[in-house]
């Protein structure tokens, strides 16, 4: 659990990151949305002490951040940056290797474990060897987050993890990432200024303008219960196809009709609206089952039908 | 003399005892210098990159220090630290340090500032951020500035023989000051060679991938410490007192070649030039030295000359050589220049030169009180007819002389004058003289002989000892072969002399060159 109480940080005379205060939960994946300069890198880069704040305080499980050395605070602490920062003169594995390796891990235990991670990052052994300029923008991603998960971290920080990345590896590498096992109890803080990123991503998301939280609260929350003009408006130009992503099928599930036209094509009632609308694209009918078992065959038309039925009152 | 037909590869071989062992000094002298330049400048790059206000006042000293010249440089470091290898290689490195400060300052200054923050945020700490990350990253960069500094090195390393630290700079000096194009190729050829080679090689190391720069990275130190090991090779040193001679004097017979033959003298000998070689002997650097007669260092540092009573050193009457062609275009030239013949006696000139050389007087007002006390002195008529150009090579003496001739000409004809001043060398002058750069110039008959014609060896040796005899020939020869004209000697011999130090002489018993020879044979 990452607490972060009143911290102010100004560089000259201007607040990058005023009185700002939030709390992350265990395993909670919560994410600093705003536009440049609003203090959310700020903000992150304040939890592991790359940045020093003037004043409040950050806990970490309990214990003060400035209790520890900084070195061992961060090997503690995954971290992952917009561009991926790998060292150039090192190997993939050696990369991979570095925090491993400052925390005295012996060398059979490293090599198990870059197997396990590169495999589940679906990163062919054969790029082990190689230098970071031999691989494509997506495969240096993936390995900038092999290296930060290598040594199975609580708690892990991203800079903008998908910034660098053309829109297609982006969203593709996102889906990747949203399904990864590895990061699903981690507690996550995860800087971007892409409002569909973070609506996907978020358990939470934490709103900033200049340097000061506007709100702080579930996609849903954002969407539909703004707390003022700016909030409203941040969200304005992508309001629908926002809303299709915050609806989950059990969300509309009572205004599905049921039939029993039986389809090959299964997904689970947790999946949202907009991935089910996705995959209506390239097949005629879709099945959706909850967790009581109980499964509903729709087309693309019925799903429509019963999104506009939940949206006249939508359930935040 | 046979020299003269000899190749530039029979030279070689005949000399390379010598040439292998100034090569090897010379990587000796570039990579000594080159090890403590990198260590001196290394940290102080890796200091300013942590320390940016500090860099501009840093990388402007480094840089003031390398706009210093060299030779001027090397002058600076003999009060410091004497003569040789030492302030050699503290001059060296003052010229090293420049590249290496500011490569390794950009070199780590431009490490990306993403891969800086990675390491920074995966826990490592900045010792480890240093040496694993930003002196990794900046190596190609830094060794960029090694190689820069290394091929600036095996240049200016060629100066070194300057102040007795050895070198492909003794071929090189010597020979233009003998008027040996072998001897300045075998010196020069060499030193290019060096520095294209070590340049290449450093060019390879630098484009290295990273994988094998890692591998050969280790290489580098401990190269550069066994190529500085070079210069530490043991030398034969004979006995109790050292010789410095300069390149020209070890390379002629009437030098360090007849000290050898006709003496029989063997003495530890370093090369040294002229420029610093009477103050070193003033500071015990040096026991014995090979100077000048007239030098007015030799009152100023209270040396005193060893009697050649072997006669090997030939007279050196001074006197105007003129283009014939020029005395044409100058009818009134040849007179005024006679105007000074047989006027300036060897004390004379030497006190002449002591007024320039230690009482810091101008040699125009030392001229000017001369031809004054002698009643020659007119005033400049500023006239506006042809100009009579006037060389002098580069030592006090021939600037009074060309001072003297400028106002003798000023005041009694109608012609201009332009000085060209501090030609090198004899061969400089002489090339100067031959190809019509210049009009005149004062050489001395022993020069004439034994650099510019070089007769056979037997017939020199016969004429040299005689003043009227030497003139005559080379008066004749200069004519025939030159178109050039000696005028009526000045009066005063410049000849070769080797001194030592009043007290010392007096302390060891020491007057005579053989006396010499019988106390080094004595206290080996």
């Amino acid at each position: 659990m990452i607490s972060v109480k009143q911290i102010s940080k100004s560089f000259g005379s201007t607040f990058a990151v005023n009185q700002v205060s939030f709390e992350v939960l265990e395993g909670e994946s919560l994410i600093l949305l705003g536009t440049s300069g609003c203090g959310k890198t700020t903000t992150l880069k304040m939890i592991n002490r790359l940045i020093v704040p003037d004043s409040g305080e950050i806990t970490i499980h309990g214990k003060k951040i400035y209790e520890e050395k900084p070195e061992i605070l961060r090997r503690n602490i995954g971290y992952v940056l917009q561009n991926n920062g790998l060292f150039p003169h090192y190997t993939v594995a050696e990369n991979i290797a570095i925090v491993p390796k400052l925390l005295n891990w012996d060398n059979k235990k490293i090599t198990s474990r870059i197997n396990e991670i590169i495999e589940k990052l679906h990163l062919p052994e054969s790029y082990l060897a190689m230098f970071p300029s031999e691989l494509s923008g997506g495969q240096q991603q993936r390995v900038g987050l092999a290296r930060a998960l290598v040594t199975d971290p609580s708690i892990l920080l991203m800079d903008e993890p998908f910034g660098a990345l053309d829109n297609v590896t982006r969203s593709s590498i996102r889906k990747e990432f949203k399904a990864l096992e590895e990061l699903k109890r981690k507690t996550m803080v995860m800087v971007t200024h892409d409002i569909h990123e973070a609506f996907e991503l978020a358990d939470r998301i934490c709103l900033m303008d200049k340097g000061e939280i506007i709100q702080i609260g579930t996609p849903k929350e954002l969407l539909y219960q703004p707390v003022n003009k700016f909030s409203e408006d941040f969200l304005a130009s992508e309001k629908l196809s926002l809303a299709f992503k915050v609806a989950s099928l059990n969300d509309i599930w009572d205004f599905l009709p049921a039939s029993d036209h039986e389809t090959p094509n299964i997904i689970s009632s947790t999946e949202n609206v907009w991935d089910a609308m996705e995959k209506l694209q390239t097949q005629s009918r879709l099945g959706i089952k909850n967790e009581s078992g109980d499964q509903k065959n729709i087309d693309f038309d019925q799903l429509t039908a019963a999104f506009s039925q939940y949206q006249k009152n939508p359930v935040s | 003399m046979s020299e003269n037909q000899q190749s530039l590869w029979q030279f070689m071989i005949e000399q390379s005892d010598k040439l292998l062992n100034q090569t090897l000094q010379h990587l000796g002298l570039t990579f000594i210098s080159l090890f403590f330049a990198v260590l001196i400048g290394l940290p102080l790059g890796i200091l300013i990159a942590r320390k940016q206000k500090l860099s501009g006042s840093v990388l402007a000293f480094a840089g003031i220090l390398q706009t210093i010249p060299s030779i001027a440089l090397l002058g600076f470091m003999i009060p410091l630290l004497g003569i040789g290898a030492k302030p050699a290689i503290v001059a060296l490195l003052i010229y090293a340090l420049l590249p290496i400060i500011r490569n390794t300052y950009t070199g780590i200054v431009g490490v990306d500032p993403s891969v800086r923050e990675a390491a920074k945020a995966m826990g490592m700490s900045a010792k480890q951020i240093l040496f694993k990350v930003e002196l990794p990253l900046a190596m190609p960069v830094i060794l960029a500035g090694i190689r820069t500094a290394t091929v600036i090195n095996v240049g200016v390393a060629t100066l070194a023989s300057y102040i007795a630290a050895g070198g492909l700079g003794e071929f090189i000096f010597g020979g233009i000051s003998l008027n040996n194009t072998n001897m300045i190729l075998a010196g020069a050829i060499p030193a290019a060679i060096l520095a294209i080679v070590l340049d290449g090689l450093l060019a390879l190391i630098q484009n290295l991938n990273f994988k094998k720069l890692r591998k050969i990275l280790i290489v580098v130190p401990v190269a550069i410490l066994i190529l500085s090991g070079l210069y530490l090779l043991p030398k034969a040193y004979g006995n109790s007192l050292t010789a410095g001679f300069t390149p020209e004097f070890m390379g002629r017979q009437d030098g360090d070649l007849g000290l050898k033959s006709v003496y029989g003298l063997k003495i530890n000998t370093i090369v040294i030039s002229d420029a610093v070689m009477y103050k070193a002997a003033f500071e015990k650097e040096l026991d014995v030295i090979s100077g000048y007669s007239t030098d007015g260092r030799l009152k100023a540092f209270d040396l005193t000359i060893l009697k050649d009573d072997k006669l090997i050193f030939p007279p050196y009457y001074a006197a105007p050589i003129v283009r014939e062609s020029s005395l044409k275009k100058f009818p009134e030239l040849e007179s005024v220049l006679n105007l000074l013949a047989g006027k300036i006696t060897d004390a004379v000139m030497t006190d002449l030169n002591y007024k320039t050389d230690q009482l810091h007087q101008s040699p125009e007002k030392v001229a000017k009180d001369f031809l004054v006390s002698q009643n020659l002195f007119k005033v400049s008529k500023n006239s506006k007819g042809g100009i009579v150009r006037i060389g002098s090579k580069i030592f006090g003496e021939q600037y009074i002389l060309a001072e003297m001739y400028k106002m003798l000409i000023q005041g009694n004809t109608n012609y201009q004058v332009a000085t060209k001043t501090g030609l090198g060398g004899t061969k400089i002058c002489f090339d100067a003289l031959v190809n019509d750069q210049i009009d005149f110039y004062p050489e001395y008959t022993g020069t004439g002989l034994l650099v510019l014609l070089q007769p056979n060896a037997e017939f020199a040796k016969k004429i040299a000892h005689d003043k009227n005899q030497t003139y005559q020939y080379v008066k004749d020869e200069f004519k025939k072969k030159y178109q050039i004209k000696w005028l009526t000697p000045i009066g005063f011999n410049n000849s070769y002399a080797l001194m030592m130090r009043r007290k010392q002489s007096k302390d060891l018993g020491v007057y005579t060159i053989t006396d010499l020879k019988q106390y080094l044979d004595n206290n080996k």
